[in-house]
């Protein structure tokens, strides 16, 4: 450990603590505000907008009806991205004339990038044609982008709303303006900065270089900047090449690795003052960005520590980002982890147990720590929910979420959210772990090898996409339980969200007195810490104790 | 009623409540809860298991004695539940026995006909005399008498119940002490205050309150997590290459299913109820007593409530021409027999303008009481006529003798009445003297008690037929937040919507049928028990004591009893953590030897560990019965500071207790050579 090692870790969460509240604050005016900014031509881009889609985006929607459009929305990109994967060798702008992809890595890739996950069960650049990375993908990086941004503003609008209509705001209007507003300007700018600082940006078939030794050499290259510049952005975290942002195309420079790390938490960050400013107390916002701060910089310098480790040495070094240094390794594992970004520049598996622990833990926790776009915010507001439940009890009080009764439908649903995520990473993870087919994938055996399996759902439930790698997923079990876990961590958990929002939006809500619990102190971040990571680590306890506990306790002793 | 054991662990109710410990065993019963029939299947299972070892010659020890640790769980939260319930039902047997049968003297056409109570309908009449019990609950239609209602509200004294007005209601069970009276029956059996009572107090119409199953879904929820995490957890072990024995997964499981609250949820709102009770408060479901917790608006009546029913004398205000002395001195004197207290108040006012009570030689005077038909009162004494009473009462006393009122005393008159005072007008022979001023009292500590529900959160609002400045007065002194003056029961109940479109909850208090449509309508409605039949039907809640700002103690009760669930809730899952550190390494030491490092609490062996975590789960069951049944104590000091004290005292000693806890049954077991 190194104090610069410190000081690059303390200047991220200065960054973010820094630009969460103007990011907010743009984001509400966007998604809140009646005229759009930049007044009539981009108002007149966004009527053509709807006029395109063919809908009235001023009509106001309830749950089912915003859950419809979310479905449906997501459904039809999904069924596009399967055809295109599918027969990609008969597309266009196929150059190195990749072959179709077979029907299983063809769903598997199509839910992956639906579902904001971007797990990659295949090499980028070997497998997938110009075509089918820029249509199929590259539309999914944004779109899911925007559907997690427009579900956690309704969710938010659901608990702040008092005019109890039970409406959620319009699914395609948030839709639209996320993107017209938000991610293209914010990624045209974004992604000449990484031209800029040295990322290719081409259409051109590979280069071919010749070598000093005199040798052939194919480099990949491609529309790499404007897909780092989503891919970062969106929290998606699926990387043009295989070896994602440790490869130097993708990921030139430490001053370009902070500015993604950035990049990644910006709008998680953002939203959740959003949503502060939503409740008409920033403070509710702040609450809750401190929740997150805590967990996020205590796990941040565990997976630190154990990295470089804790007493001196020269630390970990197999498998590190060796041009930016082990902090940002460390930082980097843990920014994409609680992000559900899932792009990596340092190989999560050659990890120690405990600093590999960490990413794996970010992820069970719930994706709440920022959490992917949207995701976080939704996800975490769900956990604000359990917390006031158990909160208002202990102050005598029937529990209340700004004013609303928290009752036993919203509990159904939270209890419906937090659900999701044991049955469809224990579940699947241990018949993986029974089964020849799930363990005959393994490099590793022992309790390494139960770390891979576990980490693989993990990351699929969580729509994180980053891999432990270790694993061969592209088998047709793999892969199908795989898209399943990601699908159910998707749309198993936005469907409750939005269920309960709608449900809070058609309530009273009750105005505070002295026997109201505040949710905007250190107190109730303290509490929702303690939620978060007992609906989290709690669960999973025994799976880590078999995993990286076990191979951490048994160090040197194992292998 | 007031009079009961207050004994947690009275010795009667604990031997019928472990009988119906085992009663309870019932598989039907124990569905309705699943924290806790996941382990009574748990029990069974490992029952099965060791009765299989047994069979086979295996060595049973270490499962007999997992399972039954696991029955005892089962039990001691039967044993919680039926200890709650106990109480209620010895309760409802005293009732009961009240309740035997009785023959009703019943009115057709005029004619009185022997019959059986039970045979009794709503409408029919019935007569009852002095040492007649009341068959069933009615208004009186005709006649005026004594009532005991000991039986109904622990009150020794009897009260008077009459036709018409709001002291018509009797309820059966009670004994006519006095007099004649005839009742038009208001109930068919079965559907009685009294039915009402036993079935409250004996639970029979307990259902989850909403309160309840929200936090059951929570409960519910955990333990399928945990069915997860531990069902998983076999597959994985194999593939780690440790055997899981099924009896330990069980074991584990149902230490971290939260066993704790779920076995003690149903006994805590038992007592809630319960506790209610001993405080003569009849809450007729407990989701009105969920709803007490909550309450942040409630709506008083002035008088009886804030005032004191009678009023007291506050100014002598002279008519033209005479002296405060002279005034001072006749009503003193028209005073002197009169034993109200607006009479004695008089007196007492006179002595501060300097004439002390004097001796009267009672042959010289003749005292004229108060009657209904002159309204006044007074003295004949040497001669002098003095005269005080109603205003118009003694104006035409006054103008019979021949005399007349002043116009400035008819002004005085009119100007204590717009503020809402009551003037007495006192005379002598054809001469008015003046005024005297009654006003009201505002009940002595009054005003802590409305301080202690602004510390709760809950705003005062005082109802009252005075006008605006008379109300504003009284409301300062008596230091309620608001008033509504000059009301009709429309405005209250207009107020209480009012309140509750703005998100508020509301309480209110009353006894008149003209009360009724509010009681109903507030959120919390607490009708008095010398109440009309009408406002009983209405309100959620009947007080015995008939005590207006007895709402204190029932916004307590409410409030204990969430407060209750949260802590335990918090403690249960707080307590997790350490069954984890003690179970996990006990199963996995044998092939990651490492793991030993997870055994903080260095327990002995895998099987001691292990069992000392199923016993302490069992026992913290039995431990927290008090807690449970008590309530955790509230204190208006603020929601944080409540939060605070609760996650210290519940949360961080959850998560140390059971650590000490289960090292101490650890050591226990070693000493004893168990394990």
């Amino acid at each position: 450990m190194t104090a610069n090692g410190w000081a690059q870790i303390a200047l991220f969460a200065a960054i973010i603590a820094a630009l969460a509240v103007p990011v907010g604050t743009w984001l509400h005016r966007v998604l809140e505000g009646d005229a759009p900014p930049g007044a009539r031509v981009s108002g007149a881009v966004e009527r053509a907008c709807y006029k395109l889609i063919g809908v009235d985006a001023t009509r106001e929607m309830g749950f089912r009806a915003y859950a419809g459009a979310v479905l449906s929305f997501s459904a039809v990109g999904l069924v596009f991205t399967f055809l295109v994967l599918s027969f990609q060798s008969k597309l266009p702008f196929n150059p190195q004339g990749f072959p179709d992809l077979s029907w299983h890595l063809a769903l598997n890739t199509a839910t992956s990038f639906t579902t904001n996950t971007n797990w990659q069960s295949y090499a980028g650049e070997v497998t997938l044609s110009y075509f089918s990375q820029a249509v199929g993908l590259v539309y999914h990086n944004f779109t899911s982008a925007g559907v997690g941004i427009a579900v956690a503003v309704a969710v938010a609008r659901g608990l702040t709303r008092t005019d109890r209509a039970g409406t959620l705001g319009n699914f395609w209007r948030d839709l639209v303006r996320v993107h017209l507003y938000v991610l293209l300007p914010a990624c045209v700018v974004y992604a000449l900065v990484l031209v800029a600082a040295g990322i290719p940006q081409t259409w051109s078939a590979y280069v071919t270089a010749t070598t000093l030794e005199g040798g052939k050499q194919t480099l990949a290259v491609g529309p790499v900047a404007s897909q780092v510049a989503i891919k970062m952005l969106g929290t998606n975290g699926g990387g043009f090449f295989n070896a994602n942002a440790a490869h130097p195309f993708e990921n030139p420079s430490a001053w370009v690795n902070l500015l993604q790390m950035v990049s990644i938490f910006l709008l998680p960050a953002g939203l959740v003052h959003t949503f502060g400013r939503m409740t008409g107390s920033v403070r509710n916002g702040y609450a809750i960005l401190g929740a997150m701060f805590s967990i996020f910089l205590v796990a941040t310098a565990v997976c630190y520590g154990s990295e470089a480790g804790w007493l001196g040495g020269v630390g970990n070094w197999e498998g590190k980002e060796a041009r930016f240094g082990m902090a940002a390794s460390a930082l980097f594992a843990s920014v994409t982890t609680s992000a559900s970004c899932g792009a990596v520049n340092a190989m999560h598996d050659s990890f120690t147990p405990l600093g590999g622990m960490i990413p794996l833990l970010d992820i069970l926790l719930g994706e709440v720590v920022f959490g992917g776009v949207g995701a976080g915010l939704y996800g975490v507001l769900v956990m604000v929910v359990i917390a006031v439940f158990l909160a208002g009890l202990m102050v005598g009080r029937t529990p209340e979420l700004l004013g609303k009764k928290i009752e036993s439908w919203e509990m159904r649903l939270a209890a419906l959210y937090i659900l999701v995520f044991p049955v469809f990473i224990l579940l699947p993870a241990a018949w993986a772990a029974g089964s020849a087919w799930g363990v005959s994938s393994l490099n590793n055996a022992g309790p390494h090898g139960w770390s891979e399996i576990l980490y693989a759902f993990t990351s699929a439930t969580g729509n994180n996409g980053s891999a432990f790698a270790g694993i061969n997923a592209n088998t047709p079990w793999y892969d199908t339980l795989l898209a399943l876990s990601m699908f159910f961590g998707r749309f198993a958990m936005i469907l409750p969200a939005l269920a309960l929002a709608a449900s809070l939006a058609a309530k009273r809500a009750v105005p505070a007195g002295p026997g109201t619990f505040p949710t905007d102190g250190p107190l109730f971040a303290v509490l929702l810490v303690a939620v978060i990571l007992i609906v989290g680590a709690l669960t999973f306890f025994p799976a880590l104790a078999l995993g990286p506990i076990a191979e951490h306790v048994s160090l040197g002793t194992l292998y | 009623m007031s009079k009961r054991s207050s004994s947690l662990f009275a010795a009667e109710l604990l031997g019928p409540a472990v009988r119906d410990a085992f009663v309870k065993l019932d598989p039907r019963v124990q569905a309705r809860n699943p924290v806790m029939f996941v382990t009574l299947v748990g029990s069974a299972l490992t029952a099965v298991l060791a009765i299989r070892d047994v069979a086979t010659g295996a060595p049973a020890g270490f499962t007999i004695a997992v399972s039954s640790w696991l029955w005892f769980t089962v039990l001691f939260a039967n044993f919680a539940e039926a200890l709650a319930e106990g109480r209620g039902k010895a309760q409802a047997a005293t009732l009961r026995k009240m309740r035997a049968d009785v023959h009703a003297r019943r009115l057709v056409d005029g004619r009185e006909e022997s019959v059986a109570g039970s045979l009794l309908r709503k409408g029919d009449l019935v007569v009852c005399e002095a040492g007649d019990p009341i068959p069933a609950d009615g208004d009186v239609v005709e006649g005026v008498a004594s009532v005991d209602e000991s039986a109904v509200t622990g009150e020794s004294a009897p009260v008077i119940r009459e036709a018409g007005g709001d002291r018509s209601a009797v309820t059966g069970g009670t004994r006519v002490l006095s007099d004649r009276i005839v009742i038009r029956i208001a109930a068919d059996p079965g559907e009685g205050f009294l039915d009402r009572m036993i079935a409250l107090v004996e639970g029979a119409e307990r259902r989850k309150t909403p309160n309840e199953v929200a936090l059951h879904i929570l409960l519910v929820a955990l333990t399928i997590v945990f069915l997860l995490a531990v069902v998983t957890l076999l597959p994985i072990a194999r593939y780690a290459g440790a055997d899981v024995p099924v009896a330990v997964a069980v074991a584990l499981l149902v230490c971290l299913i939260p066993t704790t609250i779920g076995g003690l949820l149903s006994a805590i709102g038992i007592a809630g109820m319960d506790r209610l009770i001993r405080k003569n408060v009849l809450a007729m479901s407990g989701r009105a007593v969920e709803a007490a917790g909550d309450v942040d608006v409630l709506l008083l009546d002035k008088t009886g409530t804030i005032t004191l029913g009678n009023r007291q004398a506050a100014e002598l205000l002279p008519a033209p021409g005479v002296t405060v002395a002279e005034l001072a001195d006749a009503a003193q004197l028209a005073s002197l027999a009169d034993e109200t207290p607006e009479g004695r108040s008089i007196v007492v006012l006179a002595k501060q303008h300097g004439f002390r009570a004097r001796e009267v030689d009672s042959e010289q005077v003749h005292f004229v009481p108060f009657t209904a038909a002159t309204r006044m009162s007074g003295c004949d004494w040497h001669g002098r006529t003095i005269r005080k009473g109603a205003a118009d009462a003694v104006r035409k006393h006054v103008l019979a003798l021949g005399g007349g009122v002043p116009a400035a005393v008819d002004e005085i008159v009119h100007q204590i009445g717009d503020l809402g005072g009551t003037p007495l007008v006192v005379s002598d022979g054809t001469r008015i003297l003046g005024v005297v001023r009654l006003s009201d009292v505002v009940k002595g500590g009054i005003r802590e008690r409305f301080e202690r529900f602004r510390a709760m959160g809950i705003r005062t609002v005082m109802i009252t037929g005075d006008n605006p400045r008379t109300a504003a007065a009284i409301a300062r002194e008596a230091g309620v937040d608001e008033f509504i003056a000059e009301a009709t029961p429309e405005m209250k109940l207009e107020r209480i919507r009012d309140e509750q479109a703005k998100g508020h909850m509301v309480a209110m208090t009353g006894d008149g049928t003209n009360d009724a449509p509010a009681l109903a309508q507030a959120d919390v409605g607490v009708a008095m028990g010398t109440g009309t039949q009408a406002a009983r039907e209405a309100g959620n809640m009947v007080d015995l004591d008939s005590n207006p700002t007895k709402l204190l103690e029932v916004v307590e009760v409410g409030k204990q009893l969430l407060m209750t669930r949260g802590t335990l809730t918090t403690f249960s899952i707080a307590n997790d953590v350490s069954k984890y550190f003690a179970i996990l390494p006990a199963l996995f030491i044998a092939t990651f030897p490492g793991l030993a490092a997870l055994n903080v609490m260095g327990l002995a062996t895998p099987r001691s560990a292990i069992l000392s975590a199923v016993i302490f789960n069992a026992l913290i069951i039995v431990a927290l019965i008090p807690l449970a049944l008590r309530g955790v104590p509230y204190r208006p000091v603020g929601a944080s500071a409540l939060l605070r004290r609760n996650v210290l005292v519940y949360g961080i000693g959850g998560l140390v207790a059971p650590f000490v806890g289960i090292k101490a049954i650890d050591l226990l077991l070693v000493t004893l050579g168990l394990a």
